[in-house]
Parts: structure tokens; C-alpha cells; sequence
């Protein structure tokens, strides 16, 4: 994960026609505190391993959506869209290259 | 013939003869030699200089490994530093310049180097040059660069063409050696995809250099064979000259294809080279293995080279390398050489064998077991070499020595995803780490060394990998005559060394310099590295790293899997800047976009200026314009007495619908939009959600559910995507959808008094102040119905003005009736000073930093909803603080005074310091309707401070001139209060 | 033994057998003063400091693998001090002053080498940047000059001005500015730390903190525990790891930017230029190899590797603003991992963990910054209260809204 990315929507097309906006937190409610708010902007989990990030297809489908990789192996552990329309791609499911 | 040509043999094509020139001396060679053969075939065997003591030096490898030489080829902008010799295929009429010496190769003063070599030792620089301070850059830090670097860059421009472009296979199998052909053989026969590659120009890798038979056939035939029938299958692509420089997640290997770099004029606009960026479902790695020198006194005389490469000229290219050869080796492979030299008519003086039993020898050599090499005679080419059996020693006279300390796969793609390669003892080799089955050493790398073995490994392992991914794959077979398993080798090196035992040669890092970074502490491998520069040469330490970590072994105490190894990295070999950039460079760097009224604009005299990825036009050049000023000048007095048109076509236009868009709408803008009525426009701010400006804008609403958003230029990308966020990501349940419309309508500002007017003349429906007054937005038709249109009464200007939207194909058509109807085509300059004298804000001012409130805008923000982007931050107590910069107008006090954006603003009186910063100019104009400089100011406190008179001060350029901190507004200064 | 060229000399007649360890190899302590985590720049210069400017010697400096491994063993070597903001101007400003005395205190040559830095501009609001930031460096007496376009032609006649893209207008040069031997820095602090008896211990991973209390009394290692009074976190790269054995968050994201260097040439740059339309950098070192860069790769990352299309499009900008480039080979690519702060600026601070310090946040500038980050750090620890230089780089600035924001990127640490 880094040269292609599984889109839900398009399959594997290359790291270049995505952008990426870091970790996938979500959007606090409207009426959380301060601190919740501080937290969400500006603290990161920041894991070695697994981390769930938001990507955009921006040369592709338009859609914002999640991948689960590995921040140290480039691993790649599934991929859905953002607002949960399409169904996960997890790594098991790809099937043989024929 | 050339002297050292054999008059049989080799893979060259006698019958097409090429010369070429060397340090301006013309050779002959023939097509099939590499530049290292065709000079070694005429006797040449100096060829480069050292690094650090300019040692003289030649050939030391066949192939890619190669230190010591290295070249300038071609001349202009063609010419090419560092050019291994031994990948060079020679052409008519190549040009060749040895490198880093002077006056010449034969004669080079920096030899002198040598002998002050007991002070050079590594890392000597760090304790020394260090006094009088100032000496480091004037003197010795001039003189070292000077001296090192190797050779020069290119004189001009380069005129070739290269490209770049993906492919998709099954399987990647990178060497055709005997281990990649059976691969590409199985795979190809079960019908996969293949792509196979080698870095020669021929296939075969060590297989052709070899007199094996295969198959009852010469080894070359065989290959020749195999490399036919896999050309002959319409799923296999083989390449040749091509090498896989680098493994990238997910299985993209990045390999470079050099199409025409083996030819004396390139074809025009055909690429030279290719940058392929190769996806595929496995790797087959069959890339061999690398012979490792042997480390002893005297091992860089030219003359003296491995084993591998001296049977490599033999058999491949015919070329014996000496006449009368010495052999030293510490395994079994070196004796095949050395049957083959002789059988070749070359003398072998001896086989000098570390071991104390040699393998059986039924050649005329004499083989000596348990010696070495102690030292080497001869200065710019070998005479002798002195050696020592026991206590015992002699020296014999040769003209060439074949060295090999064992081999080293090559194992860099595998180990350039930060797995670290393996030790295995009983190879006394580092091997591929575990890649988690993307990726499949094969054949030598994995320590199958003799053909057989790697010819059955590449099957085995190819069928292995082609089960995985589906296919029913046959293992191929393939009958070689010599069933001698590979002879794993050992690591050997000297007790003690009487003399310089170099182990990186490029860069002249020696035997003692590894135990000197031991004993001060730069034991740890990479430090080792750092410290001594060993394995830092071009080569990447191909050739010496293993005899390096050997020695760091040694001296720690350690064995060789505890030291490990430095970091592989991409690239396998280096890489050119043109073959990684392929066509997207220059022009091409970053594409154009051009809006619909570009070529109007042109045809009017348009000055053009690249704005982010377009180009709008500065202003229109005039008969009777002096200078730029003028012009816009013109524009800005003309618009304001009458009426002027300028093209905002590359504003961002988004369309937004959906019965959930005006509560879309109120979450992305701080301020209210959900009651705004139909017809009417408004004018907003994003923020992102740490409460900062992201983007300004108008949104109108031309229907109930149908609105129609612009952006700014620079922020028309950015906006849609955040757009796209907040809906998929935040709000789905949104009934609203949003498209980009900004390359579908050709947009037109029409300001001055006489906008109105003019526009009413060309639109059908009534735009009179009463039915369309300020903020007014509808869907018109211009010329009786026959253009749709989209008419907004806004300005940017202070003066009476509209936006229109034409379909895009509409848009000169429609700005030549404007301008017919009387209005002059105004550039973004004009815009910009008008703009300006009103104190209308861009993207100069909504810094990313400054907040809504510091613009002025305070009271835009909504109190009202209980949520919008930004809103739960944009009240942080340090974005709420007393004496934050505010949006103020500054004005210059004495007309002929001019500032510049960027300068910045102190109270008179104030001394020059940081700690005095008011503020700073963020845009600034000379204005003709002010008739001096004016322009917008980020001032601490600003807006209490208008009226007092600053410092602005620039000191980049040079000014600093006396102003006066006013109201944005100085439009309405000037005129006394009046708005538009 | 003081280095010197007579030292060189001598040592040299006698065979170079008698050079000492440059640093010390120690069992650690069961107990320090100040315990540092991590073995890079920051922290061996905070320790240098500690010593030799507060006297506080009973120091350990622990090193999960050998020193100088982070980032100061993999950047572009460039110093620099032309920041923008007044939180961050005087500091860098102290940086380059330390730099250019360092050598000689250290006793230690480094190959400072002040060549310059020229920071393209290809259009008005560039420009504009730039004269706001050279405007802000002269008002702190910092060097800058701003060239314009025929300027830039002559002080660098390879570059394509008029380039038929983004054609150059001008450019803001610090001629200050310059170019170190970074993995001498390490060496350098740590021969100066190890002689004033800091503990330098290599090969040792910090494992957890161990608290008393809330207050942190030392650190577990592969090597045991070891006891402090102090401990300084100095791991950029990895500070969200080690913060979380505190159970601290931080405003960080870690990416990975890469840098390359060419095949080595005769003399052909001589400052380090910046190319502003393409993320491009260069510069060339004393052994002739080009060192160059781009943009980070914009996803998280500890990998310490790159992805091939940044590499391809670092080449694209070099190749568009110096033609010459285009047979120059790239030699070698590396990636380091960095702290991505939220808004491009460091923390340099105590934490809410009693006797518990951080310097994190460097994003890609930790290197220029080494010896005031650890002349300002030492100072922290020293005296329990930032340094005035560092009293905009707390950590509770985001809730507080005091962002040092150079670029005006915003809480997105890839756009910075």
C-alpha cells in the first residue's frame, strides 16, 4: 500500500490519484466540549501498525473513504468508502490475479 | 586485430567494426563490445582515477558493479558523468573522457595525494581544517571540493527524449541467467503474463560466459533458443537492457529500459530511455550473484580484476585480458577460468589458493594452496605479483590477475522494503530476507550457484509462485552437461597487510582505515560506513561491503551476522534525473489550463501570467501604452468613468442542489445561508474546522434547491473536496449533491458606471436597479433567447458591476458583444488595484493564520446555528486576544512614496526590531484614483489605530516611507464617503 | 585527545595505532540525574549543554540503536534561520549563531560550510511571502536580501529563469545559510558530552517509563530499569510512541520524506536553492554528490522509505528548473520519519507528567535546529522554565489557540 490503492469503488489504481487527509477520526457532536473539540483538530494516535485513515479519489470517483494500513510495513488491511455505501475490502477477499 | 582480441570466440560481431575515441584516441572495437571491452581488446587498462589518492585504476568488473571505470560519454548536453565502461556499449564515433584527474589520465597531480596518505586516514577531515575559523570556507573547504567529485554535468540542456509508462503482468522476473529463463520459460509456457528483464544487452547473464553445455548445445545457443521461443509467446515481453532498479509496496517494481542508449544519433522523439513502473502478482528475483574481491596489498593495480569479469571478456566479448595470468581465489569457481584462458592459448602462471587443498586440476598451471598475494608490482599496469606460500616467497611476473573471495547474491530489490538480509554460514553469504511471498529469490541469489542448480531453482520456484496465482504451470527442464554443484565459498581475508588492501575502491578506503573507525568507536556497521565513506561510491558498495563487514566482524570480535549489513536503498543502479521525469518536465511540468476566453484575451493584447495552473491576462497592451503601468492604468480610469470587462472564468464554480442544500450550505459557511432567498447572492466564509478563513466566496440561489457556489482560483480544488468530505464523511444523510462547473461556463465581470447599461443591451430579461438590484442573482438569455445565462449583480471593484456566465463555447462571442456595446477588456492587475482601493479581500489577506474577526467581518459570523465547520474553535482565547493584527487600509503620506506588499509597519520613533513589529503590508498598489500607494495592512490593533502615521519598512529593497494606517475603504476615502 | 592538525600529523607518522575511542562505551548507571531518550542530534546536544552550560554531568543519553541513526544521520544538511513568525525567528536565529562557533567549541569539524540558501519565487504573491519573511529576518538582524530575477541569473546561471512554466521572478537569500556534515554533529556532541562524562549508552530501547506517584522516576530498557530524577524525551520520529508510555497524545503524525543524493561531480552548485512551485531542493555536498529533496509522501509512515512517484516528481521539478540535470544520475534515496506537528512548529516543554520533558514536533526542519533545540532543552531541564526562545512552543498552544503557523497550513500536518 503506497504504489496502489484497493478504491470500493474502482479496484486497485495507483497511489498517485489519491490524496490523503490522515488519521479517520470522527467529527465530534456539536455540543461536545472544548476539549473534545482540541482532541479531535489537533491530537493523533499516531500508531506503528495498523491505522485507519481517510483518502480521497480525487482523479477517480470523488469519494472520500477509509484504509486500514500499517504505518510501518505499508501493509495493506481493507478499504470502504466514508460514509459506508460500499461494502469493506478486506485483503483475504482479493482473489488470484487470473 | 587489436592485441589483446582473441581471433576466435565472443558474442561481438566481427564483421561490423566500430571506432570510437578515449581521452581523444581513436580505437576500434566491434558492435557487442561495452566501452570496458573494446578497450581492453587494444591493450588499454588505465581508466580511471581514484577518488580520494586519484590511484590509477582500471576495469574491475564486467558489469554494473563497476568502481573504478567510469567515464564521460557524448559531449554538450549530451554529456554523461560516471558512465560504467563496462555497461557502455560502444557506438561509431562515442566519445569517451576519463574523469577526475588533471592534466590527464597518465599523468594526474592528485596523485600526489598518495603519499600524504598516513594523514588521510578515515575521517581525518573531523579532526582537523578546523583553525584559523575562517580557513574552512576560504581555503581548505574550496581546495576539497575542488578535488573530489568525479566527473562533470552536462553543458547545456539535454535533447533527448524519455518516457515513462506502466505494465501489468503475472509474473516479473528480473535476469535471464539460467535461474530467470527457466522461470520465464515455465510461466510463459502456462501462458501467463510475463515481463523479463536483464540489465545486458544480451540475455543469459553468466550463463554466456561460459563454455557449458546444454542440452548437447553451446550455452549460447541455448539461450539463444529460449530467449527465441519466449519471444516467440504473445504473453511474454522480454528486455533486454533493462534493469529493475527498485521494489516498491505492493509488488511495483521500477525498472529502466534503455531504448537508444547504444546508439550514435538517437532517433528524434523516440524516448532514449523508459521509466517502466512494472505491477505485477509476483517476482521471480534472479538477479545472480556479485564476486567479491579479495582484500590484499597491491589489489588495485590495473590488471588485476575479478574472475567473473576476466571469463566474461574471455567468452562474451573475446578479449583476453592478459597474456601471461595469475589466479587467486579462496573456491573452486576461479578454476574454470583458468581451463578456459588456457584452452584460449593464454598462459596461466598460477593459481594462487588461499585453501589447503584445491580442488582436482588437470590444467598446465601451477596451483599453489594455502598462499596468498602479499603485494602487487607496477604502477599504471600489473607486472607482478609477489606471493607467499608458508614462509615462502615469490614473485611472478603476469600482465593480469583474476581475483575471486567467493560471491555475494544480489539480493538489493528484496531488501529495499527495510527487511534486512540474512547471514547463512554455511554459504558464508547474506541472503534474502522473507518478503512474504511477493517476491522469490531464484538461482544464485538464493545460493543455487552452478547453472544446473539455478536453471532447476528458477523452474521450481516459478511454478510455485504461478500455482499460487492460479495457473497450472510445468516445470521446465533443461540438461546441463557439468553436474558439479555450486561450491559455496568462504569469506578469506589476510592476517596482516604490508601496504594498501583496498576495499571500497572508488572512494580508497583501505584494510587499516575499518580497523581505525573500530578502535574510535564507530563500530556499529552504518557508523563504520559513515565514518570511512566504504560503500558511499557510486557503485553503493556492491563489491566491498561483505569484505567491510567482514573486517568490522574481525575487529569487534563478532561474528558477521551480528554486524549485518548497511541499509539496501533504492536505486540497484543509479538512475537519471530525464528517465524518472519522462516527459514531464519544462512546459510539461505541470499542465495548463486555459479558460475559455484565452485566445480572446490574446487576440486583444492580452499580457498572459500563470496563476496556479492557469494563465490570465495582466492586463491589454494598447497603441499608445508606455509601459505596464499604463496600461492599467487605462483599464482601472476607464473602467471607473465607464465600463470594463474581465475575464474570472477560472473562479471555482460549484453547483450545488438537493432539497438538503441550503442546510448544507449552513454547515460549511460561518455565516447564514439557509434563509436566503431565491434570486439573491451572498457573499461567505468556509473555515476549516480549527476556526481559520479556508476560502472566500459568492453563492447564489437560482432556484428553490439549485445553487450556484464560486471560489476562489487557487482554492476551487480544495473547496470541492472538502465539500466532498463533510457530505460523505460528516453529513451523508444530506439530501445534496454538488458538481464542479468551472470549466463550463465562461465567466465575465462587467464593472463601471456603465455596466448596466451595456449589459441590458444584450440581455434579454429586464436587469433594471428595481427588478435586479445589488445581490441579485437569476438565469437570463442573452440575444432573444438564443444563450443561456447566469447574471449576478456583484462587485469587486466599488463600482456598479455584474458577473455573467455564458456555456463556455459562448464565451467570445458574448465578450466581443460586451465589448462592442462599449466595455474594455481589463486585466487581473486592474482588478487587482480596484480591488484594492476598495479593500476587498483575496487570499493575501485570508493568510491562514488571521481569523474572520481580524478581517473585519466579526459580525458575518452566525450566532445563531449551533454548528458549522470551525465554529467550536474559532473562539480559543489566543484567537479572541487583545491586540491581535487587524485588517486595516495604509496609505502612503507623499505621493512619489512607494511600498510593497510585504514590508512591514513600526510606529515612528521605534527602533528596528521584532519586538516592534506592527504588522505587515499585504497587498499594495499605486493607485490612479488615490494617485499615490495605497494598500491593505495586517496591523496589531489596527482598527483603533486608524489615522496614526507609521513606518513602513522594506528593508529588502530598501524603502521605508511614511503612511497613514486609513479604512480599508479607500475607495470611499478619496471620494469623500461615496459607495457603489 | 584534542584534534588539531597536529595531532592528524603525529598521529599519522605513528601508523594512526594510537586514535582513542571518540566516546566511551558504559554500563549504565542505576541511577542519573537526567536520563535523555534517544540518541540523535536533539538529544546529544541537549546533553552537551547540560553539561557544559549548567554543569549537570550525571547524565545518560539511551540509544535504541547507534547514535546518530535518526535524523541527523539522514537529512539534507541544511541550516538555515529564515523563519517568518516571532515565535520562531529568534530561535532558529540562536541556532545558526551556535552553528557558527560550533566547531571550535566542540572541537569537532563538522564542515560548516555558510554557502547560502536562495528561495525561488515564480510570482507575485510568493514574492510578496518572501519580502514579508526577509522583512521579518532583518528586523531581527538577521541576513537576508531579496534578488530579482536577472540577481537570481547571475548568482546562479544554470537555473532555467525564464523557464516557459513557472518562470523565476526572484528569490529571498540568506546568505548565512548553509550545509553541515550532519552525522559529524552527532559525533561531535557525543565526543563533547562523553568528555564531560555524559553517559552514552547504545543499543538500548527504552521499553516504558516506570511512575511513582505521577511523577516519572526513570525508564524501563532492554537493559533493565534505570532510575532519573529527569527524564527528556528527544525520539522525533517516534515521540508519539514513547509519549504513549506515559499515556500522553500528542498533536503529531508521523510521515516519511525522502531525499536523494547524484552520483558525484565537479563543482557545479555552489548555495542550496529551493524551487517553489515543485517541493524541489539542492545543494552539493564537498564530495560533489548532489543532495536533493521534495515533498514529504503525505500518508503516515515509520517506514524510513519512499514511494516512487514522489521520487519521480522530485525529478520532474529538478529537471525543469535545472536543465543540466537531466543525465545526472540519482545515486541513492532515503526516507526519514518525522514528527508532523499541527501546525508545522516544535514543542520544546515539560508535559503534565511530573520530572517528564518533550522536544518533539520538528517536521522537517530538526536538523538546522540542533544545537539551539538542545542549548534551549538543557536550559528546560535545567531550570524547570522554558527559555524565552522557546516560550511559543508549548505543547497546550492549540488549545489555546497560539498556533506557530509559518505557512498558514492549518491542523493538516501533510500540507505543511
Amino acid at each position: 500500500m503506497a504504489s496502489l490503492i484497493d478504491c470500493p469503488h474502482c479496484g486497485k489504481r495507483p497511489r498517485e490519484e489519491f490524496t490523503t487527509l490522515g488519521s479517520a477520526v470522527t467529527r465530534p457532536s456539536p455540543s461536545a466540549d472544548s476539549e473534545t473539540w482540541t482532541d479531535y483538530v489537533y491530537l493523533r494516535d499516531n500508531p506503528r501498525g495498523m491505522h485507519d485513515e481517510f483518502w480521497h479519489h480525487a482523479d477517480g470517483c470523488r469519494r472520500w473513504i477509509v484504509v486500514s494500513r500499517n504505518t510501518f510495513t505499508h501493509e495493506f488491511g481493507g478499504t470502504r468508502d466514508a460514509a459506508g455505501i460500499a461494502p469493506m475490502i478486506s485483503p483475504t477477499e482479493k482473489t488470484s490475479q487470473k | 586485430m587489436t592485441p589483446y582480441r582473441l581471433s576466435t570466440g565472443g558474442l561481438i560481431d566481427r564483421k561490423r567494426p566500430v571506432s570510437f575515441t578515449f581521452d581523444g584516441k581513436q580505437y576500434e572495437g566491434f558492435a557487442g563490445d561495452t566501452l570496458a571491452s573494446a578497450l581492453l581488446a587494444n591493450g588499454v587498462s588505465l581508466m580511471g582515477r581514484s577518488f580520494k589518492y586519484h590511484r590509477p585504476r582500471g576495469v574491475m568488473t564486467a558489469g554494473a558493479a563497476e568502481p573504478n571505470a567510469l567515464m564521460e560519454i557524448g559531449t554538450g548536453g549530451r554529456r554523461e558523468p560516471n558512465t560504467r565502461a563496462t555497461m557502455q556499449e560502444i557506438y561509431p564515433d562515442l566519445h569517451a573522457t576519463s574523469q577526475n584527474r588533471w592534466p590527464s589520465l597518465d599523468f594526474d597531480i592528485g596523485a600526489a595525494n598518495s603519499l600524504l596518505s598516513p594523514f588521510l586516514s578515515a575521517g581525518f577531515y573531523y579532526k582537523t581544517f578546523m583553525w584559523p575559523k575562517s580557513f574552512w570556507e576560504k581555503v581548505y573547504e574550496p581546495f576539497i571540493r575542488k578535488a573530489a567529485g568525479l566527473g562533470r554535468i552536462a553543458e547545456e540542456a539535454d535533447p533527448d527524449t524519455y518516457g515513462k509508462a506502466w505494465l501489468h503482468c503475472d509474473l516479473l522476473v528480473a535476469g535471464s541467467g539460467p535461474a530467470g529463463l527457466a522461470a520465464a520459460l515455465a510461466a510463459g509456457r502456462a501462458g501467463a503474463k510475463v515481463v523479463i528483464v536483464d540489465e545486458h544487452a544480451i540475455a543469459g547473464g553468466h550463463l554466456v560466459d561460459t563454455r557449458e553445455v546444454v542440452d548437447g548445445k553451446s550455452a549460447q545457443a541455448f539461450v539463444e533458443d529460449a530467449v527465441a521461443e519466449l519471444r516467440g509467446l504473445p504473453n511474454v515481453t522480454f528486455k533486454t537492457r533493462t534493469t529493475a532498479l527498485a521494489w516498491y509496496d505492493d509488488n511495483v517494481v521500477a525498472l529502466v529500459e534503455r531504448k537508444q542508449k547504444h546508439v550514435a544519433a538517437p532517433e528524434a522523439n523516440r524516448a532514449v530511455e523508459i521509466l517502466w513502473r512494472v505491477a505485477a502478482g509476483h517476482v521471480i528475483m534472479a538477479t545472480g550473484a556479485e564476486e567479491r574481491p579479495l582484500v590484499f596489498a597491491g589489489n588495485d593495480v590495473p590488471g588485476v580484476m575479478l574472475a567473473s569479469a576476466m571469463r566474461r571478456y574471455l567468452n562474451r566479448f573475446g578479449v583476453a585480458v592478459g597474456r601471461n595470468i595469475a589466479i587467486f581465489t579462496n573456491n573452486d569457481s576461479a578454476y574454470a577460468l583458468a581451463a578456459e584462458a588456457e584452452a584460449s592459448g593464454i598462459t596461466v602462471a598460477a593459481i594462487i589458493d588461499t585453501r589447503s587443498t584445491a580442488p582436482s586440476w588437470t590444467g598446465r598451471a601451477r596451483v599453489l594452496t594455502g598462499s596468498e598475494i602479499i603485494a602487487t608490482q607496477g604502477g599504471k599496469a600489473l607486472k607482478s605479483v609477489t606471493v607467499r606460500t608458508g614462509a615462502k616467497e615469490e614473485t611472478l611476473s603476469v600482465d593480469a590477475l583474476a581475483m575471486s573471495g567467493g560471491f555475494s547474491p544480489i539480493v538489493h530489490l528484496a531488501c529495499q522494503r527495510q527487511q534486512k538480509p540474512v547471514w547463512n554460514e554455511d554459504l558464508q553469504a547474506f541472503l534474502a530476507p522473507d518478503t512474504n511471498g511477493a517476491l522469490t529469490p531464484a538461482g544464485s541469489v538464493a545460493g543455487a550457484y552452478s547453472s544446473q542448480q539455478a536453471f532447476n531453482d528458477g523452474a521450481d520456484k516459478a511454478v510455485e509462485a504461478l500455482t499460487r496465482l492460479g495457473f497450472d504451470a510445468a516445470t521446465p527442464a533443461a540438461d546441463f552437461a557439468d553436474k558439479t554443484p555450486g561450491n559455496p565459498s568462504g569469506l578469506w581475508l589476510p592476517g596482516d597487510v604490508k601496504g594498501k588492501a583496498f576495499i571500497d575502491y572508488q572512494n580508497d578506503v583501505h584494510y587499516k582505515d575499518i580497523g581505525l573507525a573500530v578502535r574510535e568507536g564507530f563500530d556499529h556497521v552504518e557508523l563504520a560506513k559513515r565514518y570511512t565513506t566504504n560503500g558511499m561510491a557510486t557503485d553503493q558498495g556492491k563489491l566491498s561491503n561483505i569484505n567491510a563487514i567482514a573486517l568490522i566482524a574481525r575487529a569487534r570480535g563478532c561474528s558477521i551476522a551480528e554486524v549485518g549489513t548497511t541499509t539496501y536503498r533504492p536505486f540497484y543502479t543509479p538512475v537519471s534525473f530525464a528517465t524518472l521525469s519522462g516527459t514531464h518536465y519544462g512546459t510539461h511540468f505541470a499542465p495548463v489550463r486555459s479558460s475559455p476566453l484565452h485566445a480572446w484575451s490574446l487576440a486583444r493584447g492580452g499580457e498572459m501570467v500563470d496563476a496556479g495552473l492557469w494563465y490570465r491576462p495582466m492586463y491589454y497592451k494598447q497603441a499608445g501604452d508606455t509601459d505596464m503601468m499604463a496600461s492599467i492604468n487605462r483599464e482601472v480610469l476607464a473602467v471607473r468613468a465607464g465600463a470594463g470587462i474581465c475575464d474570472v472564468s477560472t473562479l471555482g464554480k460549484i453547483e450545488v442542489t438537493g432539497p438538503d442544500a441550503a442546510k448544507f450550505l449552513d454547515l460549511l459557511y460561518c455565516n447564514d445561508f439557509g434563509k436566503l432567498a431565491v434570486g439573491r447572492a451572498r457573499y461567505g466564509f468556509m473555515l476549516r474546522e480549527d476556526g481559520i478563513p479556508f476560502d472566500d466566496g459568492t453563492t447564489s440561489r437560482l432556484g428553490e434547491n439549485v445553487y450556484f457556489m464560486t471560489t476562489t482560483t487557487a482554492y476551487a480544488g480544495p473547496v470541492l473536496a472538502h465539500m466532498e468530505f463533510c457530505h460523505q464523511q460528516h453529513w451523508p444523510d444530506l439530501d445534496v449533491r454538488f458538481v464542479s462547473v468551472s470549466d463550463q461556463w465562461a465567466q465575465m465581470a462587467i464593472a463601471g458606471p456603465r455596466a448596466r447599461e451595456i449589459l441590458a443591451s444584450l440581455v434579454d430579461e429586464d436587469i433594471s436597479e428595481e427588478v435586479f438590484p445589488f445581490l441579485s442573482a437569476k438565469e437570463v438569455t442573452l440575444g432573444s433567447g438564443v444563450v443561456n445565462a447566469r447574471l449576478f449583480r456583484i462587485s469587486f471593484s466599488g463600482e456598479l458591476a455584474f458577473e455573467i456566465a455564458v456555456p463556455a463555447g459562448y464565451g467570445p462571442s458574448v465578450a466581443d458583444a460586451i465589448v462592442a456595446a462599449g466595455a474594455i477588456p481589463y486585466g487581473v492587475e486592474a482588478l487587482n488595484t480596484m480591488r484594492l482601493e476598495k479593500g476587498y479581500i483575496t487570499h493575501a489577506e485570508m493568510n491562514g493564520m488571521v481569523t474572520v474577526a481580524d478581517l473585519g467581518f466579526d459580525r458575518m459570523v452566525s450566532r445563531r446555528k449551533d454548528d458549522f465547520v470551525g465554529k467550536h474553535m474559532f473562539g480559543r482565547e489566543g484567537l479572541v486576544r487583545e491586540n491581535r493584527e487587524q485588517l486595516v487600509g495604509v496609505r502612503a503620506l507623499k505621493a512619489e512614496d512607494r511600498f510593497t506588499a510585504g514590508a512591514h509597519v513600526l510606529k515612528i520613533g521605534d527602533q528596528v526590531s521584532l519586538e516592534n513589529d506592527q504588522g505587515y503590508v499585504t497587498s499594495s498598489v499605486w493607485s490612479p484614483v488615490v494617485k499615490g500607494y495605497i494598500g491593505l495592512a495586517l496591523v496589531k490593533g489596527g482598527r483603533n489605530r486608524i489615522g496614526e502615521k507609521v513606518r513602513v519598512w522594506n528593508a529588502l529593497l530598501g524603502t521605508d516611507v511614511e503612511a497613514v494606517i486609513c479604512s480599508t475603504d479607500h475607495l470611499a476615502e478619496a471620494n469623500g464617503g461615496k459607495n457603489a | 585527545m584534542k584534534y588539531s592538525a597536529l595531532s592528524v600529523f603525529l598521529n599519522g607518522l605513528r601508523g594512526n595505532t594510537a586514535w582513542q575511542k571518540m566516546w566511551r562505551a558504559p554500563d549504565p548507571k542505576p541511577q542519573y540525574d537526567v536520563i535523555i531518550i534517544g540518541g540523535g542530534g536533539h538529544g546529544l546536544a541537549t546533553a552537551y549543554y547540560l553539561a557544559k552550560n549548567h554543569g549537570i554531568t550525571n547524565v545518560a543519553v539511551i540509544e535504541k540503536s547507534y547514535i546518530g541513526s535518526g535524523n541527523v544521520g539522514r537529512n539534507t544538511t541544511i541550516i538555515r534561520s529564515n523563519y517568518l513568525l516571532e515565535g520562531n525567528n529568534p530561535f532558529y536565529e540562536l541556532s545558526l549563531k551556535l552553528w557558527e562557533g560550533l566547531e571550535q567549541d566542540f572541537n569537532y569539524n563538522a564542515m560548516i560550510s555558510q554557502r547560502g540558501i536562495l528561495n525561488l519565487v515564480h510570482n507575485d504573491g510568493q514574492r510578496d511571502a518572501a519580502m514579508r519573511r526577509g522583512n521579518a529576518m532583518r528586523l531581527h538582524g538577521v541576513d537576508a536580501e531579496y534578488f530579482d530575477k536577472e540577481a537570481v541569473r547571475r548568482f546562479a546561471p544554470y537555473l532555467d529563469v525564464d523557464q516557459s512554466r513557472f518562470p523565476i521572478v526572484g528569490g529571498l537569500f540568506q546568505p548565512r545559510a548553509g550545509t553541515v556534515r550532519h552525522d559529524a554533529v552527532a559525533w561531535g556532541f557525543a565526543r563533547g558530552a562523553d568528555s564531560r562524562g555524559v553517559d552514552i549508552i547504545q543499543n538500548c530501547e527504552v521499553t516504558g517509563l516506570r511512575r511513582e506517584g505521577g511523577r516519572v522516576v526513570g525508564v524501563e530498557t532492554t537493559r533493565g530499569f534505570i532510575g532519573a530524577r529527569k527524564v527528556a524525551m528527544a525520539a522525533a520520529g517516534n515521540s508519539s510512541r514513547v509519549a504513549e508510555m506515559a499515556g500522553l497524545k500528542l498533536p503529531i503524525e508521523t510521515h516519511v520524506l525522502q531525499a536523494f543524493v547524484s552520483e558525484g561531480i565537479k563543482p557545479f552548485i555552489d548555495s542550496v536553492i529551493t524551487y517553489s512551485m515543485g517541493h524541489f531542493y539542492i545543494s552539493q555536498s564537498d564530495k560533489g554528490g548532489l543532495v536533493f529533496g521534495g515533498d514529504i509522501d503525505m500518508y503516515n509512515s515509520y517506514a524510513q522509505r519512499g514511494n516512487l512517484s514522489m521520487v519521480e516528481h522530485v525529478a520532474e521539478a529538478g529537471k525543469t528548473m535545472i536543465p543540466r540535470l537531466s543525465r545526472m544520475r540519482y545515486l541513492r534515496s532515503w526516507g526519514g520519519v518525522m514528527d508532523m506537528s499541527m501546525d508545522g512548529s516544535p514543542i520544546i516543554d515539560k508535559t503534565p507528567v511530573e520530572n517528564l520533558f518533550i522536544n518533539c514536533g520538528w517536521c522537517y526542519g530538526g536538523f538546522k535546529a540542533t544545537p539551539a533545540s538542545g542549548w534551549c532543552y538543557a536550559h528546560l531541564i535545567a531550570n524547570d522554565a522554558p527559555h524565552p526562545l522557546t516560550r511559543q512552543m508549548r505543547l497546550d498552544r492549540f488549545a489555546r489557540g497560539n498556533m506557530l503557523d509559518e505557512e498558514g497550513s492549518g491542523p493538516t500536518p501533510n500540507r505543511h
